[in-house]
């Protein structure tokens, strides 16, 4: 095995248990200076577990990681990682919080120090976020937590490619574009390969296998915990990908065929919306059994619309800008910060948005929240052994179906969706899509932000947002994704 | 050791079990420095003067369990309020024992609003809102409570300080009490409300919980046990002074902390409330009777402390 290009990372037999479940089953994986290597593979195959290995976050129970030539598994750590020029830009967002976007560029690099570190690291962060992401409309000196979600990402993004002393060598990306819209994805894609040309290498973790077969120039499939393909990109197709990680999906599957060709309008009016700060417009209207789609560039007013529509309901406020018939339910793309609750079982998790209807008398019924828990994991496939265990025990996707269960399992009649399959991988997408055409056509109403074109196709009605208003319409027929790009940037009125 | 394997490994798992190893270890030391004297004498006091700790300190468990920044202040004022109203208005009779009871729980109630009115409709930290209220109702307790000391009505007196085979009546109806609130925490819609809302109140507000209703109703809570605990108390030590509940503002809190309550929010721990509240008052009587002196004494209480809080805190954050 000669070796033109130096040898990066080099994994061999790693493996790692949680309890009872082999997250890694013998793992070998290497990375070369100059590559991307895409990485695929199911919610819970190992991608993210391997990937906390790499990063020094997980000790591995057993196996060898030699970094640029030396053992160093013994004694593998986050400094060790830093130290040797590995970085990771992880699914669940690492920033501080509660500090700017410069301070957050000093936690990692020590080197900033002394009189005007700050200076220095602003200057870091806004030359590297230009180059990445230019047209970015990020201060340095915004408090992280005031950022949404898609620009946190790009702050963390921006900030794993900044160096100082420590050299940079290789930048693991867990699905880097699953918070971000199409233009700024495309953008940081774009960067991964000019980094690339500058012999620094990349891990891109992405469901999106497009973006994968695309920008990598090696792709590894996993599946339950090991590496199960591995091969030049050119090599895979879309299909042969899927095949591997195992799931079969015929051609043109995701998009779904009209069942009923519904007729708009013949059903009730279930919500009628429009943006707070809108003068005029468009306005939003779903009908019971729909399911429309909420579209435009991430954080153009998708998300505020929906808590707006949220709270109208459960405050039952109805205003000239609001109205909404019947409970709802929402399902929350951030995860951490909107959806689980970390102390609890997935079971609690699930069953907290339909405890009402479990009480009996003043108490509620624990045989009722059992019964609940385990009808919704064999419905929506909760990979676990238990429903008792800690919901943080299960994998980024999995706590993502448990929040979809929350929901699904509700007394809701209007779901909001608020871009909900981030982390999600292919299959387990089909799997909702379809569960969610099913629950349309028995009369619940989809509210669903999302910035994915394959997404917006299972939409019967979609609204497309701009700078905070809703700019255009489009019925199923009329939806393209040139459309849906085109009123994205048009300017708000 | 009888218990084995997997079922002791279970059980030291459980937060409560420091606090009431703690307990028994202290207990050990003082009978053992007493050669066995007085050791049954000892249990008795620690649950009759535990009981009051504990009425506080469940309340103070629901306030803190509803989240970071969540504590309730007022609670020393709260219970000089509710003794000096509720010992005047029953002026030593058993006629108006009724009456008594329920201004007590009035007083609690309105401690309880005002608290909350503060912290939301003046957007006040809980901490300043609380302590800030806490000197209005010193202030109120002072200006009605003021002149001679009523004793307690002979019915109220008997009834906190009777002894049911050498358990004080009070501790058993407090152990109920206890007992009844774990169920409210995990088996009713409250009890899960505050634990979500205490682990991610934005996340509980998606989940279609009303947040500023169980807070409300939390700070109630908190205002009626001190109350409670007021009424108890004047009645356990014949008439009530201004200065009664001040012990009980570390005290509360403490024992929510080493009972094994999470001060980050979400976990909660009823029976660690008993433990902590047994083990804070047999800690004194241990250096009392060791004979250590008032500063010494302070500094042992400190520093075991912090010792117990460091060893049921070994439990690591799951990630």
């Amino acid at each position: 095995m000669s070796t033109a290009r130096s040898r990066i990372v080099d994994l061999k037999d790693v493996t790692k248990k949680f309890g009872a479940v082999r997250a890694l089953v013998g793992v070998n994986a290497h990375v070369d200076a100059g590559e991307c290597l895409g990485l695929v593979g199911h919610n819970g195959a190992g991608k993210s577990t391997l990937m906390n290995v790499l990063a020094g976050t997980l000790s591995s129970d057993d196996g060898v990681i030699t970094i640029h030539g030396q053992d160093l598994a013994a004694h593998y750590n986050v400094r060790q990682a830093h130290r040797n020029g590995i970085r990771c830009v992880f699914q669940e967002l690492s920033l501080c919080p509660n500090l700017t976007v410069a301070e957050n560029v000093r936690v990692l690099h020590t080197a900033l120090k002394g009189v005007g570190w700050k200076q220095r690291a602003r200057r870091l962060i806004r030359d590297k976020l230009e180059e990445i992401f230019p047209g970015h409309g990020i201060s340095t000196d915004d408090v992280v937590g005031d950022l949404s979600i898609g620009k946190r990402q790009m702050v963390e993004i921006a900030r794993a490619f900044t160096v100082t002393t420590e050299p940079l060598h290789l930048v693991i990306l867990d699905e880097p574009t699953s918070s971000l819209d199409g233009i700024t994805a495309k953008q940081l894609l774009k960067h991964v390969r000019k980094a690339v040309s500058k012999e620094q290498s990349c891990i891109l973790i992405s469901h999106l296998l497009g973006e994968v077969l695309d920008y990598s120039d090696r792709i590894l499939v996993m599946k339950d915990g090991e590496v199960v393909a591995e091969r030049p990109a050119s090599e895979f197709t879309r299909d042969s990908l899927v095949a591997k990680m195992g799931t079969v999906i015929e051609e043109g599957s995701a998009k779904v065929e009209d069942p009923a060709h519904k007729v708009r309008g013949t059903t009730p009016l279930m919500v009628r919306a429009q943006d707070k700060y809108q003068e005029t417009g468009v306005e939003l209207l779903a009908y019971k059994g729909e399911i429309v789609g909420l579209a435009g560039l991430a954080g153009s007013g998708q998300t505020r619309t929906l808590i707006q529509i949220y709270d109208a309901a459960i405050k039952g406020k109805r205003t000239e800008k609001t109205a909404v018939e019947g409970p709802v339910a929402l399902i929350a793309g951030d995860r951490q910060t909107d959806g689980i609750f970390p102390l609890w079982s997935i079971s609690q998790n699930v069953c907290i948005r339909s405890l009402k209807r479990m009480v009996k008398g003043w108490m509620i019924d624990p045989a009722q929240e059992d019964a609940m828990a385990e009808k919704w994991k064999n419905k929506i496939k909760i990979k676990t052994m238990n429903m008792d265990d800690n919901i943080l025990s299960l994998s980024g996707g999995n706590q993502q179906k448990a929040l979809f269960a929350r929901a699904l399992g509700s007394d809701a009649e209007i779901v909001l969706m608020d871009d909900p399959m981030r982390g999600v991988d292919i299959g387990t997408k089909l799997e909702v899509y379809e569960l969610i055409r099913t629950e349309a056509d028995s009369g619940r109403t989809f509210l669903w932000n999302t910035t994915e074109m394959e997404e917006l196709n299972n939409c019967d009605y979609v609204y497309i947002f701009s700078e905070g208003k809703i700019v255009s319409e489009l019925a199923r027929d009329d939806l393209t994704e040139e459309k849906v790009l085109r009123s994205s940037f048009e300017k708000g009125n | 050791m009888i218990l084995k394997g997997p079922a002791l490994e279970r059980l030291f798992k459980k937060p409560w079990i420091w606090s009431y190893l703690g307990t028994l270890i202290v207990w050990l030391i003082t009978v053992s420095f007493t050669k066995g004297q007085g050791a049954g004498d000892i249990i008795t006091a620690a649950l009759s003067f535990a009981t009051f700790t504990v009425i506080v300190g469940l309340g103070q468990m629901f306030v803190i369990t509803t989240g970071p920044g969540n504590i309730d202040l007022s609670i020393p004022a709260n219970i000089a309020l509710s003794g000096a109203v509720t010992m005047k208005i029953m002026d030593g009779t058993n006629d108006m024992l009724v009456v008594g009871f329920l201004v007590a729980m009035g007083c609690g109630l309105l401690v309880g609003i005002f608290n909350y009115s503060l912290i939301r409709i003046l957007k006040i930290p809980p901490i300043i809102a609380t302590l800030s209220s806490s000197f209005l109702v010193l202030s109120t307790a002072i200006a009605y409570g003021r002149g001679l000391k009523v004793k307690p009505p002979p019915f109220l007196a008997d009834f906190t300080t009777e002894m049911v085979y050498g358990v004080p009546m009070l501790a058993l109806v407090v152990i109920g009490l206890a007992f009844g609130l774990s169920v409210v925490l995990h088996r009713t819609l409250y009890g899960r409300s505050v634990l979500a809302i205490g682990q991610n109140m934005r996340a509980a507000r998606l989940a279609g919980i009303n947040v500023e209703r169980i807070r409300f109703a939390t700070y109630v809570l908190s205002g009626l046990l001190a109350s409670l605990c007021g009424l108890a108390l004047a009645g356990f030590s014949g008439g009530a002074s201004l200065n009664m509940g001040e012990e009980y503002l570390l005290a509360s809190i403490a024992v929510v902390v080493i009972g094994g309550t999470s001060v980050a929010g979400g976990r909660a721990n009823v029976p660690g409330i008993w433990g902590a509240s047994l083990f804070m008052f047999l800690l004194v009587t241990m250096l009392n009777t060791l004979g250590a002196s008032g500063g010494v004494r302070l500094i042992m209480t400190g520093l075991i402390i912090i010792a117990v809080i460091t060893a049921a805190g070994g439990e690591k954050q799951q990630h």
